[in-house]
């Protein structure tokens, strides 16, 4: 088969019609441009609202849970192993939220291959007094550096220096309503008392603001060891150990072997927050969808302008035969005019919806919720390219297809006869 | 004794739509090289019909045809598009050229599709090709704006391009005056004499059969002579 030939002809009707082929290629390059610009901010926008929770969570979370002993006394009494006992209630004995043996479990996490960091975590339950009247609040015991590593800790910091909690001892970074609650400004001691009864005073150092705005209104954060002093535990206190994983995927499995191996509770990111997939999915699904049902509606375009084509190149096609060129040549010079209208309409489209994508991630976005976000979110994900780049050349191809079968079975003394 | 281009024999046609009708009734005939043969007839008596099946465009037929004593019947699609393209040239009574392109372009369509010789040698013949034919003017035109006697010749040009074993021409002069026809004729003779060029034309000008050297006469789907 002669390619250049071929190409030649194709190139030189749809030259001919250029009008036609502008309208149809317009189309593809519609259809491109909004379902590039659709999925990248789409996407974006889940990735943004994802992360609004996902950043913040851990892959795996290690714990302990208050709960009764499941082997109790009368249980291994050899006088009652007969019977069966009805034990009513139970309360939890000498549990206690510290995970034993915490410096142990943590040295044997991060040696696991599989993981990427862990954050340990203390929480105590307080109240923060204002005057006569006193909040319930929560101070999150952490290790700023890797909270910031793994957690993004520093992005959610809008005022102050985060740093300052571990350098300086009695220092606490309140969330940004309760700050607005205490009338805490910076630099400012807040008084807090601890479920135990005791009283401290501690310096506000920043201000923390996750977006949501149930937790920043009960949130703080203080090292490590200033919450061990406010509860009076030892240095080994932890209660939560944060794992964050490589791979998200693994989560499940890796939650089930620590539940097992360090006699703990461990939970996973999937079972913790599973109503976030599910609006993600759903959220994917629209975008394709709509991107392509507008490919769709740019083929049956072109096949149209394709079968008008024929019926006014079908003289040309009986010529063709005639001369020599036999149908399935025919066939390839319509398929080339489908698939240079998906080609080039499909370029532009990748191009325009590149460029739609770049405006949309520079308009401002501000929003007290997203203190880290100023633009809308844009994902440049080359996926999306590459799906649209197939998607054009896919839907031409088959828009072609049968008017191109058609024009390769076209019988030139029909036609010829026909004059 | 001379070689043999065109064989036809015992051909048979009849159309099924709407009744079964016979058009051709057992034909046979051949052309030599460098003849020049007219087809003459009345009006229906299946002149056309037979045309197509010797240019191997028609396959819906019974009997054998053979050209350059190669057997056309049952040959597949794409082998008979290549016969065409390298041992027949067509000219029809609509001079059919592709309105795209220009008279060159046009000319040099079937040379590039057979892709024997470099596209130089190709455009080169081509323009060699409308010299003879007097319209060499032409070469950079579109299509669509020559007259008819002009895209006549361009057809013949094109039909010229691969040195085809022969030319068949379905009423070449039907749609051209007195003058043009003659030049048309003219050049079919200067191919015969000088080239050595077989010619099959059909043709309902008895002046232009007159002065071919062979007339093959039909009626009614039989050769009744030639
Ligand atoms: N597709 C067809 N279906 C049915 N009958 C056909 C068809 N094509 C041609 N015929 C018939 O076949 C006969 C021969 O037609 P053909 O075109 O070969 O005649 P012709 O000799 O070329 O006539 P003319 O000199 O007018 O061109 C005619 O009677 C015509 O009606
Ligand atoms: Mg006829």
């Amino acid at each position: 088969m002669n390619t250049k030939l071929i190409f030649n002809i194709a190139i030189s009707m749809l030259l001919a019609r250029w009008r036609q082929t502008l309208v149809a290629a317009i189309g593809v390059t519609f259809s491109i441009t909004m379902f590039v610009t659709l999925l990248s901010f789409m996407t974006g926008l889940n990735k943004m609202l994802d992360a609004l929770i996902l950043n913040r969570t851990a892959h795996v979370r290690i714990y302990n849970e208050i709960k009764p002993n499941e082997r109790q006394p009368l249980n291994s009494s050899p006088g009652f192993s007969d019977s069966y006992n009805f034990i009513q209630s139970v309360k939890a004995g000498n549990s206690r939220q510290s995970i034993y043996n915490s410096e142990a479990i943590m040295k044997q996490v991060k040696n696991d291959p599989r993981v990427l960091g862990l954050s340990p975590k203390i929480t105590a339950q307080v109240f923060f007094n204002e005057g006569n009247i006193d909040i319930t609040g929560v101070i999150y015991g952490i290790d700023i550096e890797a909270e910031s590593r793994l957690f993004f800790f520093n992005d959610y910091i809008v005022k102050g220096n985060s740093a300052d909690i571990k350098n300086l001892s009695n220092t606490i970074v309140l969330g940004k309503g309760l700050a607005e609650q205490l009338l805490a400004d910076i630099g400012d001691v807040v008084q807090v008392t601890t479920s135990k009864g005791e009283l401290f005073r501690l310096k506000v150092v920043g201000y923390f603001q996750s977006g949501i705005q149930q937790m920043d209104k009960t949130q703080s954060f203080a090292s490590i060891a200033t919450t061990q002093k406010l509860l009076g535990e030892p240095k080994n206190y932890i209660t939560d150990i944060q794992v964050k994983l490589k791979d998200i995927n693994q989560a499940p499995v890796v939650a089930k072997e620590y539940a097992k191996t360090f006699q703990a509770d461990a939970e996973d990111i999937q079972t913790a927050n599973s109503q976030f997939e599910t609006g993600t999915t759903v959220r994917t699904i629209i975008s394709y969808s709509v991107g392509i049902t507008l490919l769709i509606v740019a083929g049956f375009g072109i096949y149209n302008i394709l079968n008008m084509m024929i019926y006014e190149k079908m003289d040309s096609i009986a010529i063709l035969k005639a001369t020599g060129f036999s149908g399935r040549d025919v066939n390839w010079i319509f398929l080339v005019i489908a698939l240079s209208i998906g080609f080039f309409g499909g370029l532009t489209g990748l191009f325009l919806g590149f460029l739609l994508s770049n405006v949309i991630d520079n308009i401002p976005f501000n929003t007290a919720a997203l203190p880290t976000v100023k633009t809308y979110p844009i994902n440049y994900n080359p996926v999306y390219y590459f799906i649209g780049a197939v998607f054009s050349l896919v839907t031409t191809y088959f828009a072609g297809y049968f008017p191109a079968r058609k024009a390769s079975k076209v019988d030139p003394v029909v036609i010829i006869r026909g004059k | 004794m001379s070689e043999i281009i065109l064989e036809a024999r015992h051909i048979y046609k009849q159309f099924n739509d709407p009744v079964t009708i016979a058009v051709l009734k057992d034909i046979s005939f051949t052309i030599n090289k460098g003849e020049f043969v007219s087809v003459v007839g009345k009006s229906g008596c299946g002149k056309s019909t037979l045309l197509y099946i010797l240019s191997t465009m028609d396959t819906a037929y019974q009997g054998e045809l053979l050209i350059d004593n190669e057997k056309m019947t049952g040959l597949k699609e794409k082998e008979l598009a290549r016969v065409r393209n390298e041992k027949i040239g067509f000219v029809f009574q609509f001079h059919y050229l592709l309105n795209e392109f220009s008279v060159l372009e046009n000319i040099m369509l079937p040379g590039r599709k057979l892709a024997k010789k470099p596209l130089e040698e190709i455009e080169h013949r081509a323009m060699e090709l409308l010299k003879i034919l007097g319209i060499d003017k032409l070469a950079a035109k579109k299509a669509t704006q020559l007259s008819g006697g002009e895209k006549q010749r361009v057809a013949i040009a094109r039909s010229l391009i691969n040195e085809p074993q022969i030319i068949m021409a379905d009423e070449p002069t039907g749609n051209l005056d007195r003058k043009n026809s003659e030049i048309v004729f003219d050049i079919f003779q200067k191919l015969a004499n000088d080239l050595n060029q077989s010619l099959l034309v059909v043709t309902h000008d008895t002046e232009f059969a007159a002065k071919t050297k062979r007339i093959i006469v039909m009626e009614d789907g039989r050769i009744v002579s030639q």
